[in-house]
């Protein structure tokens, strides 16, 4: 209901609403300073920020909570995306001697876009989503968590719904901000398993041994496949999508496969394929991959300068906001659900129904100003609150982090 | 003080333990003062080997046995094999060459980014093919001299994580988990090994078997060289301001892709109205297949936009004309007048260096077509003998009118990895001449040698045979060697002058 009445003709009159009133300032502030254990991190970070009539402006940076504000207030803008910490502040980069201005620390990030995976979806393409192939992206986040989690040994992992068509991941570990170029190309190639273009019919090739890192990401696909693939992508139910499958398959199995499917409707293809394969040929689990494993965008993950949208910010065609998704309920996940910004702005204008459980005794009360605190009860009233809360639990597990890096640092230099 | 009995005995010359190791990580460099011809000869030796290197590394499997023969016979032509010689002088001589020629090759390709990564991606395909040849014993020895040391584990993590490490790696088996010490290694230490899933990663950490470290020698090596190279960057000023070095330093950098097809002197020789036509005449396959998707589509994805457009750039198309090129296909798919102007003129504006930063990108050579940027879903760029499937390949040559033996011939060229042979292949038979008298390294190359062809026409046809433009290569090849002699800045200008030839025949 939400989705139908947003228009984007009411973007400009929305957005100072949402700047000025709901934009969880505090919580981006206390997650982009990471608890201020390095300098000028926040300082020297980059934003971008595209402005009504596609203006588009790079290398904006803010030196305290207050002074983003204010800009973001001032400016309105659009889309908000995120780069990386520079060696100096980026606004003023042009004072910098050339070649000294350098991306120094981000985040690892991964975007995953529906429009990448169109070759195997049937029921929409292009910019387009539906509950049936939203699938792929609660696929890709479990496989991809684990994977990050259980491989790479990270812990801090911000997802995110992009506002349209994907999801992206925001890996925000110490050791993640710190990875070169060489190695988040490594890390993302890691994690890639299905290759080629449109010149590529058989995207997945598996060999001997199968290692772990493909048998882990095969039973959290396995979860997902006979639901998504068979049912409600309908893969066999169709004479062309049926040929797109065959055509993966090797020669010597085709024939008995056609017989079979000619003869009865087959939805449990695991157990059949699994009598008539022969050793070391795994097209079953090579079919399930192509169909269902995340496809990222290298490009996207390889660069330490590379500018991403920022969580928060608004999506101008559907007018949803990037909310974190919180993985523990990803399988309830609703992109269609997620608030718009004129959903947001209407509940602020409804009166108050008391939110259960919200006190404001939860915020800290040292240097909140009246502004701060009303701004706080105002997104509680609203539906992007469940959103914020769930950032903050994000944000407490790593702030346990940075006060004993803050210990540490203050130990080497024995201030107590 | 009794420094000399200290001396090991088997060290004949004192100099030696300077080189204590056939192989180096290049800590430490060279102090002497040496000759401006060896400065030279030096620097260019090197270079002949990392580009042997490097077109080793495409048409063979490295480290396979052909790769590995080849390799050995041409680093004792140049003098820099890692083998020991038979005479302990010559051992030393050698070792002093590979140290400073490494060097002075620091400073030609510290200046740009693309120059970084082409000298660091073979001096460490050729530091792992030196080290994967050692004896164990040597291996060993290299390893204590840098004090490179690496955490083991335990048995029982080891018996713990048997079937995982087996899984990891088609090299490990059950016999390799029980006789070997196992290794933790953080996985940023490791990243060839991550890169090609070719080990066990829990946790953050690679577990790796005692002979496998050298992947982890190499990813140290790559990142020592690359924070050199960028320390080194920050200096050259004051290199480039000797006027003896200069020139030479100039020549090496633009020598490894010889033509580069960055100069505008053909600009605007072009009329849009011809592209289609000059598609299929004079295009080469990737560039033909990039056109043909984008006039299907009206859309192109960044990489194919990237390899398309500066293809464009090289053949002559003006700023002016590849906007309004680029536009008006555009403008027939789904991106209107005013998103075009907003979102993608700014990318060709780019591409001709007239935004940001201002650089003027050459278009793509062969070498990078094939090595960078593999395509991916909803992709068209790439060289097609190499990122295409071999039979959508066939379909797509069979389309285009190659004779069915035509297309074996090339499909064979495919199988043995010699991709741009194919591409030559497919030239000759879309050009009707027996044989290509050039050796294809670039999608502009290919262009102008099509255009030669169709409008040069018969004295092109049938080329003095390759044997002997080989040898006559040669000979050019050779005479800057012998005019070499030290000296003044002036003879130094005529010599390097006299090296051009060599470097444009590249």
């Amino acid at each position: 209901m939400s989705s139908s009445d947003y228009d984007p003709a009411c973007l400009p009159d929305l957005l100072p609403l949402y700047y000025r009133r709901l934009f969880p300032f505090f919580q981006y502030y206390r997650w982009l300073n990471y608890g201020g254990v390095q300098k000028n991190y926040f300082q020297n970070r980059e934003f971008s920020f595209t402005l009504k009539d596609d203006i588009y402006v790079r290398y904006q940076s803010f030196s305290t909570q207050n002074e983003l504000e204010k800009e973001m207030q001032k400016m309105n803008p659009y889309k908000i995306d995120i780069g990386a910490i520079y060696s100096h502040r980026p606004n003023q980069h042009n004072t910098v001697k050339s070649g000294t201005f350098q991306a120094l620390e981000k985040e690892l990030v991964f975007d995953i876009d529906m429009t990448d995976y169109d070759d195997v979806r049937s029921c929409c393409s292009a910019a387009d989503i539906c509950s049936k192939c939203w699938t792929l992206m609660t696929i890709a986040i479990r496989v991809l968590d684990r994977a990050l989690r259980d491989d790479f040994g990270f812990q801090h992992l911000l997802w995110v719904y992009s506002g349209r068509r994907g999801v992206h991941c925001w890996v925000c570990d110490e050791a993640a901000r710190k990875l070169s170029v060489a190695a988040r190309s490594a890390v993302a190639e890691y994690l890639s398993l299905v290759k080629g273009g449109e010149e590529t019919v058989k995207k997945v090739v598996l060999t001997e041994p199968i290692h772990p890192f493909i048998s882990a990401s095969l039973s959290e696909v396995e979860r997902y496949f006979k639901q998504y693939a068979l049912k409600g992508q309908d893969i066999l139910g169709r004479k062309e999508s049926v040929n797109k499958v065959l055509a993966l398959v090797p020669e010597d199995i085709l024939f008995t496969v056609w017989l079979l499917t000619s003869v009865a409707y087959y939805y449990d293809t695991t157990s059949f394929l699994q009598h008539t394969a022969k050793k070391n040929q795994h097209f079953e689990k090579e079919i399930m991959l192509q169909y269902c494993y995340p496809r990222l965008d290298i490009n996207v993950s390889k660069g330490v300068n590379h500018l991403l949208k920022s969580p928060f910010s608004v999506h101008p065609k559907t007018g949803r906001i990037s909310v974190p998704m919180d993985v523990k309920e990803l399988d309830t996940f609703d992109p269609f659900a997620v608030p718009t910004i004129s959903l947001i702005c209407e509940e602020l204008d409804q009166p108050r129904t008391g939110e259960v459980g919200e006190k404001s005794e939860d915020i800290k009360e040292n240097e909140k100003d009246a502004a701060e605190k009303r701004r706080m009860r105002d997104y509680k009233r609203t539906s992007l609150a469940k959103y914020v809360k769930y950032f903050d639990q994000f944000l407490d597990q790593m702030a346990s982090s940075w006060k004993g890096e803050l210990l540490r640092k203050s130990d080497l230099q024995k201030e107590f | 003080m009794q420094f000399s009995r200290r001396r090991k005995n088997h060290v004949a010359n004192p100099q030696m333990e300077l080189y204590g190791h056939a192989l180096q990580f290049y800590g430490k460099p060279p102090l002497e003062n040496i000759s401006l011809t060896e400065f030279e000869t030096f620097a260019v030796d090197r270079l002949k080997l990392l580009k042997i290197v490097e077109s080793l590394g495409v048409s063979h499997v490295k480290l396979s046995e052909p790769y590995k023969h080849k390799l050995e016979y041409e680093s004792k032509v140049l003098n820099l094999s890692h083998r020991l010689s038979t005479v302990r002088a010559d051992e030393y001589e050698k070792r002093r060459k590979d140290h400073i020629s490494h060097f002075i090759l620091r400073l030609a390709y510290c200046q740009t980014e693309d120059l970084r990564r082409w000298f660091i991606q073979q001096e460490v395909d050729l530091f792992r093919y030196r080290f994967n040849d050692l004896y164990p014993e040597e291996k060993l020895e290299f390893l204590h001299i840098n004090n490179l040391q690496y955490d083991r584990i335990s048995a029982e993590e080891k018996e713990n994580l048997k079937s995982e490490l087996v899984n990891s790696s088609a090299v490990i088996s059950g016999v390799v988990v029980e006789d070997q010490d196992f290794y933790k290694v953080p996985f940023q230490d490791a990243l060839d090994l991550v890169r090609t899933r070719k080990v066990y990663l829990k946790a953050g950490y690679v577990y790796i078997p005692h002979q496998d470290i050298v992947a982890i020698v190499l990813n140290d090596f790559r990142t020592r060289l690359s924070k050199a190279l960028a320390l080194t960057a920050r200096s050259l000023p004051a290199v480039h301001s000797d006027e003896r070095l200069q020139p030479l330093l100039n020549h090496l950098s633009h020598a490894y892709v010889g033509q580069d097809y960055s100069n505008q002197k053909n600009v605007g020789k072009i009329s849009l109205e011809h592209i289609d036509s000059l598609s299929g005449k004079s295009f080469p396959l990737c560039m033909r297949q990039l056109h043909q998707a984008l006039r299907e589509n009206h859309h192109l994805r960044h990489g194919g936009r990237m390899q398309y457009g500066l293809f464009l750039k090289g053949i002559g198309l003006s700023l002016e004309q590849a906007l309004q090129f680029w536009r008006s296909e555009f403008i027939r798919g789904k991106v209107d007048a005013d998103k075009f102007d907003k979102a993608y003129a700014y990318g060709i504006r780019h591409m001709f260096g007239k935004e940001g930063k201002r650089a003027d990108y050459t278009p793509y050579s062969c070498m990078k077509v094939i090595l960078s940027n593999p395509p991916s879903q909803g992709d068209h760029h790439g060289c097609p003998f190499r990122h295409s499937d071999p039979e959508l390949l066939k379909q797509k040559l069979q389309f285009y009118k190659v004779s069915p033996s035509g297309v074996s011939q090339i499909m064979e060229l495919v199988k043995g990895m010699h991709y741009q042979l194919a591409c030559q292949k497919y030239f000759e038979l879309t050009h009707n001449i027996d044989d290509t008298s050039f050796s294809l390294n670039h999608p502009n190359q290919y262009f102008v040698e099509s255009q030669k062809v169709l409008s040069g026409g018969k004295d092109i046809k049938r080329e003095k045979d390759p044997q002997s433009s080989q040898e006559t290569a040669a000979a050019r090849r050779s005479t800057p060697a012998q005019t070499t002699e030290p000296g003044t800045s002036q003879e130094l200008t005529e010599t390097t002058a006299d090296l051009t030839p060599f470097f444009n025949d590249a």
